[in-house]
């Protein structure tokens, strides 16, 4: 069984309350931080750690923190990023539900590094009751002094602050999140400037997200060499992924980077297999908005190696033959699931989820769903499949923020891996409204080495 | 990222002017200047067009995507290309870049799918709009855009809407360059209006159509770039083109009152700010020289204003065709392009066109049918007879 160093406590009853979390070893990373090591040092781990950011990029967080601008008298800010609303993830939720009091600790801890006085969590607003199960927990940490002026006797401050979004997926990109923070609708920022020079109210801004903040705690208590252990290559430390759709066990597990996707998905400890005897189809391995990859390039790339559940492995063969590991959300899908009409589903979902500043996605994203549902409803025609294809390559790279990207790509892999998913769909109109297509040949071995 | 900070961070020698490269054209400009405003000096087809963009308010740009270029060459210190077009109204140039326009086929093909989704919901409602003739999406699709659509589904309309006794929206032709609403934020003195909803369902509206009434709300007009905001006391007086645009000005203690008044005969029909040759409000010592909404909507009397002269107008716009500044007809060029052949099968307009025989921007009052009157002969009579005030 790999090593836990998230959610290792987390099945301790009333572990969410700060005398069981304290007990349990809590806090241990923010005294040795403030009393033994000085900002620099801390960030010196963290790049040491080689964490990797869990929002979706995968960007070094060490990196990321001493890029941060640090001009005289000008106050920095942490922004914690917890507006998870990917489709497909909610490893975020989890552990700020059942362990609340990690984030906080991994918030004080990064706040030291980063030198942020005033600290944000900006969480997405369905998650109500989370909103209160934190508050409580900054609560707590304020009365224990860890939070508040001059935290354990050393001169640093620090406040924590929730803030709730109001619905909206983008507000995860991180700049519309800034702007929304500071009361202005959801948009995006034209970047550069990027957020570490002019992030929130125009000062140098760090915004990580939940589980990157929270993996900072182990990285302190046992150092950035020994988090650096565990996993491969650049892929360093745990993982958690949520994973979804026809798995036995469907749950958030927190894995090592270091275990196969054929692993994760068949064997007991994680997912349990494909569900109700059926066969494996596909998989969105990283979110709604990574590339989806039929079974035979899911468990080996094409050069015929196992694919691994680490950043590079699961990126091998580019969009060609590769996907993402993105924000960790697995999507399953057996042999029962129609390509066509999940694919038209993630396009629904970018399409309302659109901001609309800018004209490629927010009319490109309404023309695809508008064809998906065409094809799907077995009204398309021939030509759809390459107007499709036309329409998200133009939308790729031309737009502000990634989104535009995100609503491409499930389009474009979708028809660069089923493509005679989508023809049946309309050589066989009548027949594609009562079955699906099935499992075809996705998971038969690769016949040719695909480029 | 890392490369980009890297840029931002001013490096320890910093020239006082950058050389810059755009569709092989060098020209040297101060450091802060965007690629768009670069281009924009050397003028002409490397000038990319820009929708959103708008040089007198501040923040504007950056999402129509029109303007997108290539960078074959990020600046001398880092002379990688960057991976993906860039909006060029919103990147700044470096000491040695080297951008690529009108000589990128990435660039073209990327602008005319722009052109493409901004019309793909648009109503294509020229033939009855007002802004018809000095749209800049209507020389957009002109200059970038494919011929036909793809596109086979319901348009997205919006009902119109009154906003204050001045301004009409038609929601349906707007393109969200957010123009409206940076005027709004930076010329009025409270911002009632802005987008409500998002992605394709993202309208302009006014805070539960709270109408507008603000000194400076007309320029909303001026800047925007299709027939979303109309001025409503020119709603179908007249089309731009049979209007005379004339410059004048007047004392008025709210605004520069420097306009272009927009006339049939001595009629003034509507007033506007004066445009720069990029269709923006013309600038005075370097302020922008925007128009207060007594000058615009309540001065309507010629003698209300100090006359100027005729508004010089490109002679590429189909509003010059009043044509009766020092114009004069390229009469030789036919010949000249066919080798000293005149064209058999060319057709004589004049012929079959009761509108051309008339020189329409002469006439003191609107045409009606009496204006188009021939005799027996087939000579025009009705020309002269028009005072306006017949019918
Ligand atoms: C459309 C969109 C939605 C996003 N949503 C989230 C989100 O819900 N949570 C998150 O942590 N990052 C999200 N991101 C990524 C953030 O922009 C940002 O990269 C991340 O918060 C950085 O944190 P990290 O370095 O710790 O990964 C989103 C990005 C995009 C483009
Ligand atoms: S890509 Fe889409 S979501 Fe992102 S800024 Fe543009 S319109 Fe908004
Ligand atoms: S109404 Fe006009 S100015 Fe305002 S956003 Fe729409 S197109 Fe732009
Ligand atoms: S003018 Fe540059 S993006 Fe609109």
């Amino acid at each position: 069984m790999g090593s836990k160093l998230l959610l290792d406590k987390v099945h301790i009853e009333n572990i969410r309350s700060y005398d069981v979390y304290r007990r349990e070893g809590g806090y241990r990373s923010v005294e040795k931080a403030i009393r033994s090591m000085n900002p620099v040092a801390v960030m010196e781990e963290v790049k040491k750690s080689g964490l990797r950011g869990r929002g979706g990029a995968g960007f070094p967080t060490g990196m990321k923190w001493s890029f941060l601008a640090k001009p005289e008298g000008v106050p920095r800010y942490l922004v914690c990023n917890a507006d998870e609303s990917e489709p497909g993830t909610f490893k975020d939720r989890y552990l700020m539900e059942f362990i609340p009091h990690l984030l906080i600790e991994g918030l004080i801890v990064s706040s030291y590094a980063i030198g942020s006085n005033r600290t944000y969590i900006y969480i997405r607003g369905e998650f109500k009751w989370i909103i209160d199960i934190l508050e409580q927990a900054i609560t707590e940490a304020k009365n224990n002094g860890w939070l508040g002026k001059n935290i354990l006797g050393s001169g640093f401050d620090c406040e924590i602050y929730v803030h709730s979004g109001a619905g909206a997926y983008i507000c995860g990109e991180e700049t519309a999140l800034l702007e929304s923070l500071e009361g202005k609708r959801g948009n995006p920022r034209i970047k550069p400037p990027f957020p570490a020079v002019r992030g929130l109210w125009d000062c140098p801004t760090v915004v990580n997200n939940v589980e990157t903040i929270a993996a900072v705690v182990p990285i302190i208590n046992d150092g950035g060499d020994n988090y650096a252990k565990i996993g491969t290559g650049k892929s360093t430390g745990t993982k958690l992924i949520s994973s979804c759709g026809n798995i036995k066990k469907p749950g958030v597990y927190e894995i090592e980077m270091s275990i196969s996707v054929e692993e994760f998905i068949y064997s007991d400890e994680y997912c349990g297999g494909i569900a109700n005897g059926r066969r494996l189809k596909a998989c969105i391995p990283g979110g709604s908005s990574v590339p989806i990859l039929p079974a035979n390039l899911l468990l080996k790339t094409a050069k015929g190696d196992s694919r691994m559940m680490t950043y590079e492995s699961l990126a091998d063969g580019g969009f060609q033959s590769g996907s993402m590991m993105g924000s960790g959300g697995f999507i399953v899908l057996d042999e029962d699931q129609c390509v066509v009409r999940h694919t038209y589903t993630l396009a629904r979902f970018y399409r309302h989820e659109s901001c609309g500043q800018c004209s490629p996605c927010r009319e490109g994203t309404g023309w695809m769903e508008k064809i998906l549902l065409n094809i799907e409803n077995g009204k398309g025609k021939m030509s759809d499949i390459d107007l499709l294809w036309d329409i998200q390559r133009k939308i790729e790279g031309n737009t502000i923020c990634p989104l535009g990207d995100a609503a491409a790509w499930p389009v474009a892999a979708a028809i660069r891996h089923f493509r005679d998913e989508f023809e049946w769909h309309i050589t066989n109109p009548d027949d594609a409204q009562r079955r699906n297509y099935g499992l075809a040949n996705y998971a038969e071995p690769l016949k040719v080495v695909a480029v | 990222m890392a490369e980009e900070i890297k840029k931002e961070a001013p490096a320890n020698f910093k020239p006082d002017s950058y050389r810059v490269t755009i569709d092989n054209i060098t020209i040297e400009v101060p450091p802060g200047t965007t690629i768009l405003n670069a281009a924009r000096q050397i003028g002409g087809d490397v000038t990319p067009p820009a929708m959103c963009y708008y040089s007198k308010l501040q923040g504007s740009g950056g999402k129509c995507r029109t303007c997108l270029v290539e960078v074959a060459a990020g600046s001398n210190a880092d002379p990688r290309p960057m991976p993906k077009l860039v909006a060029s109204c919103r990147t700044n140039v470096m000491d040695g870049m080297v951008v690529k326009n009108i000589t990128s086929e990435k660039v073209l093909e990327a602008r005319a799918a722009v052109v493409e989704f901004l019309l793909i919901n648009h109503p294509l409602d020229c033939p009855i709009c007002d802004q018809a003739g000095e749209c800049h999406l209507q020389d957009l699709g002109y200059d970038h855009g494919k011929e036909g659509t793809r596109y086979e589904f319901r348009r997205r309309t919006f009902e119109k809407e009154d906003i204050g006794p001045y301004i009409q929206l038609h929601m349906t032709r707007c393109i969200l360059c957010y123009r409206c609403t940076y005027v709004a934020d930076q010329l009025t003195d409270r911002r009632v209006h802005g987008i409500l909803d998002r992605g394709d369902q993202a309208e302009i509206s006014t805070y539960i159509s709270k109408a507008i009434d603000n000194d400076f709300s007309g320029n909303m007009i001026d800047v925007c770039p299709v027939g979303a905001l109309t001025d409503r006391t020119f709603r179908f007086k007249n089309r731009v083109w049979f209007t005379r645009p004339i410059d004048a000005h007047r004392d008025c203690d709210k605004c520069c009152g420097k306009v272009t008044l927009w006339n049939r005969g001595d009629e003034v029909l509507r007033v506007t700010v004066r445009k720069d040759p990029w269709g923006e409000v013309q600038s005075y010592d370097g302020k922008p020289g925007w128009i207060c909404n007594t000058c615009r909507f309540d001065k309507k009397h010629i003698n209300d204003w100090v006359i100027e002269g005729p508004t010089r107008i490109n002679r590429h716009s189909v509003i010059s065709q009043g044509h009766y500044l020092g114009f004069k007809k390229p009469q030789e060029t036919i010949s000249e392009v066919m080798g000293g052949r005149h064209p058999k099968l060319m057709m004589d307009i004049h012929s079959i066109s009761d509108v051309n025989i008339v020189d329409i921007s002469q006439l003191p009052g609107p045409a009606t049918s009496n204006t188009f009157e021939k005799d027996l002969n087939g000579v025009n009579i009705g020309m002269g007879t028009n005072t306006g005030e017949k019918d």
